[in-house]
């Protein structure tokens, strides 16, 4: 008796076997069906006012939303590259800034005893509670009453650029930078820095030479993060920026669905929604192991 | 001296470290966090923006009695209502997700399942996907007339004979609630469906993760001692999903509670304001309405609500036993 039971705990029946298989394709399909249909209404002709029916290629399938995404999505004369450049400039400028500043700040906060350490940790804890919205106003108004004078740029409102955007968003991934490095940082064994400061190596050197290169991981995914949330970055791009040469990706596509459904350009968003979405899912599934490795804390900032 | 690196306590290495990112964050963090709270203060709005507009009055309390008491003015406003609204959305929301996550990651750690590592590469597709993008995709799939899920209704309801245009349903924008005594409006329906599909997957992962760790000789020795799954199920299986699934709940709700691109690009917040949540009317407060002092207060009270949150989470998460010292 013992032994039939054994064997039914190891063993599942066939019928169990179906089922489970049956189970499991079935939740892949809710899981892809959003993915196909937008993949399938992409392919459609241009000329189409809406989709009529669910089919998996359309009829008369084409490839010319992309071309049109590519040569102009919307009514403003920029092209897909010129929008996504600046996405891409925001998104690399403020995850750069972030890491770079936050992993010099992490290394104290995780290292050093000081006086004030537990006092930054606080306000750093209390500004990472924030949603990014709730810094909009002041950071508009006083952004607003700044005008700027560059050497290659010229006179501009800083509000009313790349820069300032870029700086808004800083203003909420630095503080996500430095906690989640931190976190990070502490997980790495001292022992190797113990040994260096035990034979005379300066804080720098020690920074430098052991604890840079240890938190690599660390510092590619928190950069990789930064990235993704500059690269879709929607509310402080939509509310400051006004001239259609520094629109980014996301605002192009909250301008083409528009505020009345019957005039949506339907394969045109698709296949937009498509192009926006390759870029950090290829990232993403290339650099899978490396990410999962080097997430220290559960905290993002939305 | 404890864990920390043996420095002389004067030293000013630390601070050299540090400098470059507090400069930065006094900056552009904590300078506009203090100038946004002596803006709630005041009457700041659209005359005050331009160069060499006069100073904003200040107006004490005023907006906050305003934001608290409803007597904003603008349309479908009601604090109270709001609030209400967010904390049961992100309630919710997270109740399914983690059921759903626990379930299918149990249905993922069967050993009777092929295809395993397939299905769950598949199956967190949904999170790789830019919020904005999800939101614009799950407003198109609810679209009236050119919808998938209306499409997909009548198509399922062809083979009861169910007229198609049963399924004509305005998903984002029907004012009368579907089911009459629960006084929540159709978009609800739309964005949870929306909700679930974004967030099961990463709860599985988590819960996937949790199982993996659980001893098989636990299940063994708990059917030596003659007891059924379902005992062995309450006893070992949740005993051990539950310190890995409750702080990833509270960081959950927290998301939720906060969470701007479905209430925003999906619904707008309608009919009438009613699936509008917190984050969504502090953007709209300064956004479209250009209310800055309004945006400004809002925000604050926005941050305390948050504070309060986390305070009872934390509280929350310290009250759940740990597994290892059972």
């Amino acid at each position: 008796m013992t032994t039939s039971k054994r064997r039914s705990f190891r063993e599942p029946s066939l019928l169990t076997k179906i089922l489970l298989q049956l189970a499991a394709i079935g939740i892949l399909i809710t899981v892809l069906f959003p993915i196909i249909w937008v993949f399938s209404v992409s392919l459609s002709p241009l000329n189409l006012i809406r989709p009529d029916g669910l089919n998996l290629i359309p009829k008369d399938a084409t490839l010319e939303a992309y071309l049109k995404v590519i040569d102009r999505p919307t009514s403003n004369p920029v092209s897909f590259i010129e929008l996504a450049f600046n996405s891409l400039k925001i998104a690399g400028g403020t995850a750069l800034a972030s890491v770079s500043l936050g992993v010099l700040a992490a290394y104290p906060l995780s290292r050093l005893a000081f006086k004030g350490r537990t006092f930054i940790m606080l306000v750093i804890l209390g500004v990472l509670m924030l949603p990014a919205v709730a810094t909009l106003a002041p950071l508009f108004v006083t952004l607003n009453g700044i005008k700027l004078n560059l050497p290659i740029l010229g006179a501009f409102n800083l509000r009313n650029s790349q820069l300032g955007v870029g700086i808004a968003i800083v203003s909420g991934s630095l503080p996500f930078a430095i906690w989640n490095l931190k976190g990070y940082l502490d997980t790495i064994p001292r022992e190797l820095e113990e040994a260096a400061a035990v034979d005379g190596a300066s804080q720098a050197r020690i920074f430098r030479s052991i604890v840079l290169p240890l938190a690599l991981p660390a510092i590619a995914v928190t950069g990789f993060l930064g990235f993704i949330s500059g690269w879709t970055e929607f509310y402080y791009s939509w509310m400051f920026l006004t001239q259609p040469r520094d629109f980014t990706l996301a605002m192009a596509l909250s301008a083409m669905t528009g505020t009345y459904a019957s005039a949506i350009p339907w394969p045109l968003v698709s296949a937009f929604s498509i192009m926006l979405t390759l870029p950090p899912a290829i990232v993403y599934l290339l650099s899978q192991r490396f990410i999962t490795g080097g997430l220290a804390v559960g905290s993002v900032k939305g | 001296m404890s864990i920390f690196t043996r420095i002389n306590r004067r030293s000013l290495t630390p601070y050299m470290f540090i400098a470059p990112a507090l400069v930065v964050m006094a900056i552009v963090t904590i300078y506009p966090l203090i100038f946004q709270f002596w803006m709630s203060f005041t009457n700041y709005g659209l005359a005050n923006l331009r160069q060499g507009a006069p100073a904003p009055d200040w107006v004490g309390l005023e907006n906050y009695v305003k934001i608290l008491t409803s007597e904003l003015a603008i349309p479908n406003y009601s604090f109270l209502r709001l609030f209400l609204y967010n904390i049961f959305w992100a309630l919710s929301n997270v109740t399914i997700h983690i059921i759903l996550g626990v379930a299918i990651a149990l249905l993922l750690n069967h050993p009777g399942l092929k295809l395993k590592r397939l299905y769950r590469a598949l199956y967190v597709l949904p999170v790789l996907i830019p919020p904005i993008v999800v939101a614009t995709t799950w407003r198109n799939m609810f679209n009236q007339d050119a919808g998938a899920v209306n499409m997909l209704l009548a198509m399922v309801g062809q083979i009861f004979h169910i007229p198609p245009d049963t399924f004509k349903l305005d998903w984002l924008r029907q004012v009368e609630d579907p089911i009459s005594f629960i006084p929540l409006p159709l978009s609800y329906y739309a964005m949870l469906i929306a909700n679930i599909w974004l967030g099961w997957p990463l709860n599985a992962v988590v819960a996937t993760g949790a199982l993996q760790a659980i001893p098989k000789d636990l299940y063994e020795a708990a059917e030596i001692d003659g007891a059924g799954k379902w005992a062995s199920f309450k006893t070992i299986t949740l005993t051990y999903l539950r310190p890995a699934m409750v702080p990833f709940a509270i960081y959950g709700f927290v998301v939720t509670f906060n969470l701007f691109s479905l209430a925003y690009f999906m619904s707008s917040g309608g009919p009438f304001g009613r699936t509008e949540l917190l984050v969504t009317q502090a953007y709209r407060l300064v956004n479209e309405r250009q209310l800055y002092a309004v945006g400004a207060a809002f925000a604050v009270v926005l941050f305390v609500i948050l504070l309060t949150i986390s305070l009872i989470t934390n509280r929350l998460s310290k009250a759940t036993a740990r597994y290892d010292d059972f």
